[in-house]
């Protein structure tokens, strides 16, 4: 507080430290963009040797038996879209219906009682659910659809779609709170009903958020692993029949998550997995790629940042 | 006034954020120990006057600035120059009452820790004096440690200005510090500034004509970013020059 | 029809909330009876059939404590970055992909980036540091997320005022606007380390030791961890009694919703108190 110091100062040691603070907090800014190349980079050094190793026709047939260096990865890329598409298919509308329900209907009490529930859903660990869905959920629908084993794509699904509602209404609630407040007074002054006003107004006005809250479900569903791997029994068989759903099924996910720990590092077969993960990696990273698009969209149509 | 040098020349300045021409080559002196006023309609750049004085405006991104400002002599804008130093010479006061978190002690003794100050008996000295001057000492002698947020909003408004001037600084930057309070409040604050300006530079953006009129040693009517009048006294108010001063302060503008 | 479409959400509503009672109720009922202090606190004997989870106990817990040393510094840091310093350019567009990319990445593939660079290129071998940081990674999107947010929620005239009191910028973070957000990063965090708590695949070839009936040593030992040992005694070992693994279940579960309980109590009481 010296009165007459000049405002003309040296760079002092109090700027010093406050130029190497900048310095780390800009460093671990741009850590996240260091890491999405890291795991990239690695993928590829241990997973890219496949493609040399392994024929173009082997890999895209239909046969993946390791031991017999049969490398057909359909079986599993289908057993993946299978299972993910099944699930959100189930969690679409349940998690729709659940966010308009929490959001424009719900009495004050029903809501306090319906978010912690969803929270709780969204912390039970996967290998837990997976443990459940394979000592209860599996002998169910082995009885009830009278099929041979319980371990099916179906029963893969189940728990994938109950995984992934807790994102999907999660971004669907955000999506509603975002409609403006007078598209809802307009629609009831013109006489429609509560009803009519969400289903003809409000659900159509938050359409582009809740196809977000489908492309991240989905993001989700396919990269689920151990639930997964629990209950859908991991025959990998291609899921081309009317009945592949009541069979079971083996995704990408449970086969590196199966297999890894068995295999000698650096054979064709761990190189192989490791192609899996890239084949992986890049399909969430196209699907968060488009989830985000109309998220940064958004942003840009609210300004501020 | 005249037979001092002016604390800060503001010399030609101009600035724009992005597209939009806040400030026009705005020239203007401002005399040291004495209550300068800058008054307009809202949108008039008067803001962004003061802004500029403590670089507070530093803060906003896409901006481009020409011309000088210059205190006792220094061009503010210089290069080398450190900010947080001459913002401890030029204090600010804001709009609406703005506490810090924490107790009125912690508020008031804020800038001065952060300037270094580690001595007990310098920081208790530091608040009696500050909370004396903002004509505050009285009310929360013996509230030093509740929390600010629990002051009426008159007092947070001179607790606020208490937290500048704990930081001795010159210049005091006012920006309508009155307009959230009520006109019992309003009166103590302009008492402590007419108070205030025996030792401090002071320039204040006035919520009212009125107020402009009742606290102003010179004062400066500005309009679309641009200075239309600048006198000595309060002359301005009762036989204003320039037609556009004369009708805004007749409220007969717009 | 209003009536009609009413009673579709409430049932919609219902098919949601009801299993997920039904999963914490099943695995409470039939787990507590297996739940003693010898279960908590005993080495596993008899091929994993008797006996306690002690080593899975305490490898989930030291797995959760060297992720929160890794994540923390970086990913609170990255926050403050994005809230603070980021200006709106295209460098920053790029970290924002990179964090929900991140958040997108499956767990799975978490575990062979974990095992590529930690326990092979690095040499960690599969450890408890090689898979803490394997997790670490995959919490970061999440604490990163919630610390920003928390940070923004601190308003900006703070900041204004003490740069006006002639504050550096981080001069203000430090001593305003982080100890105002603290309360919602503390609650992020624990919501990311849930997470790492209960992830299995990371896990798999990372770390985990399939059985391995003593307590880890240091940060380059294996361990068993509570996520992988439910897998491993609920697939992999036959014949194992149900109890066990529904105790073992409930005890993942507990440890895992408590601190999702936590970070809830600490979110409200605080949300209540703060003063703006």
């Amino acid at each position: 507080m010296e009165k007459k110091e000049s405002f003309i100062n040296q760079i002092g040691r109090a700027r010093r430290a406050e130029f190497a603070i900048e310095t780390l907090i800009r460093t671990l800014g741009f850590s996240s963009i260091g890491f999405v190349l890291l795991i990239f980079f690695f993928l590829l050094r241990e997973g890219l040797p496949v493609f040399f190793e392994v024929r173009p026709g082997n890999l895209f047939s239909t046969q993946w038996y390791p031991t017999f260096d049969l490398y057909g990865t359909l079986p599993l890329i289908l057993g993946s879209v299978l299972v993910t598409v099944t699930a959100v298919a189930i969690a679409l509308p349940l998690g729709v219906a659940t966010a308009v329900f929490v959001r424009e209907v719900a009495p004050g009490w029903a809501r306090e009682v319906l978010k912690p529930m969803i929270e709780v859903l969204a912390g039970i660990p996967s290998v837990v659910l997976g443990f459940f869905g394979m000592t209860l959920v599996a002998p169910l629908i082995r009885e009830t659809l009278r099929v041979p084993t319980g371990l099916t794509a179906f029963t893969g699904a189940l728990l994938l779609a109950y995984m992934a509602l807790p994102t999907i209404i999660s971004v669907a609630e955000d999506a509603l709170d975002a409609v403006p407040k007078g598209y809802r007074d307009a629609a009831l002054a013109m006489g429609a009903t509560r009803w009519q006003t969400i289903w003809r107004v409000v659900v159509p006005a938050a359409r582009s958020g809740i196809v977000t809250a489908v492309m991240l479900g989905m993001g989700r569903a396919i990269g689920e692993t151990m639930a997964v791997m629990m209950v859908t029994g991991n025959a990998a068989r291609m899921p081309l029949t009317a009945d592949s759903l009541l069979r079971p099924v083996r995704t990408m996910t449970a086969t590196i998550a199966a297999e890894m720990g068995e295999v000698a590092q650096g054979s064709v077969h761990y190189h192989a997995l490791f192609g899996i993960g890239i084949v992986l990696f890049l399909l969430t990273f196209l699907i968060n790629l488009a989830a985000a698009s109309t998220i940064f969209k958004k942003r840009r149509r609210g300004g501020l940042r | 006034m005249v037979e001092q040098p002016p604390k800060i020349r503001i010399h030609d300045v101009s600035y724009a954020y992005g597209d939009r021409q806040a400030l026009r080559n705005v020239t203007l002196d401002v005399p040291s120990k004495a209550v300068t006023v800058l008054f307009g309609p809202a949108g008039s750049g008067k803001t962004t006057m003061l802004r500029l004085i403590n670089r507070l405006n530093d803060l906003v991104d896409n901006t481009r600035m020409s011309g000088r400002i210059l205190l006792d002599g220094q061009d503010v804008y210089a290069p080398g120059v450190d900010v947080t130093a001459l913002r401890r010479r030029v204090g600010m006061v804001f709009a609406l009452p703005l506490p810090l978190p924490g107790t009125v002690r912690e508020n008031v003794l804020y800038g001065p820790k952060l300037a270094g100050v580690r001595e007990q008996s310098r920081l208790d000295e530091a608040l009696q004096r500050s909370l004396t001057q903002a004509a505050l000492w009285d009310e929360v002698k013996d509230r030093l440690d509740d929390p600010a947020r629990a002051l009426s909003g008159g007092q947070q408004q001179r607790l606020c200005i208490a937290r500048s001037l704990a930081l001795e600084p010159e210049v005091l930057l006012l920006d309508e510090p009155t307009s959230g309070l009520d006109p019992i409040s309003t009166g103590k604050v302009e008492a402590s500034l007419l108070d205030l300006k025996k030792e401090y530079t002071i320039i204040i953006i006035p919520h009212s004509v009125q107020q402009a009129a009742r606290v102003a040693d010179c004062a400066a009517f500005f309009l679309m970013g641009e200075l239309i009048e600048y006198r000595a006294g309060r002359e301005i108010f009762t036989t204003p020059c320039d037609q556009r001063t004369e009708d805004y302060v007749t409220g007969r503008f717009g | 029809m209003q009536r009609i479409g009413f009673v579709l959400l409430v049932l919609a509503a219902l098919v949601v909330v009801l299993p997920i009672l039904f999963v914490v109720g099943a695995i409470v009922v039939r787990g507590i009876g297996a739940v003693s202090w010898e279960f908590l606190s005993a080495m596993p004997r008899d091929g994993m059939k008797a006996g306690g989870i002690l080593p899975a106990i305490v490898g989930t817990l030291l797995l959760t404590l060297g992720t929160a040393l890794a994540a923390i510094p970086v990913g609170v840091g990255g926050a403050i970055y994005l809230s603070e310093y980021a200006a709106d350019i295209w460098l920053t567009r790029a970290i924002r992909l990179a964090i929900i990319n991140l958040a997108g990445i499956p767990s799975v593939v978490y575990g062979l980036f974990g095992l590529g660079l930690f326990v092979l290129f690095l040499q960690f071998g599969t450890s408890i540091l090689a898979g803490s940081l394997t997790l670490a990674i995959m919490t970061l999107p999440i604490i990163i997320s919630a610390a920003e947010e928390a940070l923004r929620a601190v308003p900006t005239e703070f900041r204004t005022v003490s740069t006006s009191l002639g504050g550096t910028r981080w001069q203000g973070i430090r001593y305003i606007v982080l100890p105002q957000a603290l309360p919602g990063i503390i609650t992020g965090l624990i919501l990311g380390l849930l997470r790492a708590a209960g992830e299995t695949a990371p896990i798999l070839f990372t770390v985990a030791a399939f059985f391995l009936p003593r307590l880890p040593h240091s940060p380059l030992d294996q361990t068993m961890a509570l996520p992988y040992h439910l897998y491993v005694i609920s697939t992999q070992v036959p014949g194992m009694p149900v109890d066990v693994q529904y105790g073992t279940a409930l005890v993942l579960l507990a440890l895992v919703l408590s601190m999702n309980v936590a970070a809830t109590l600490i979110r409200s009481y605080y949300r209540r108190r703060r003063q703006w």
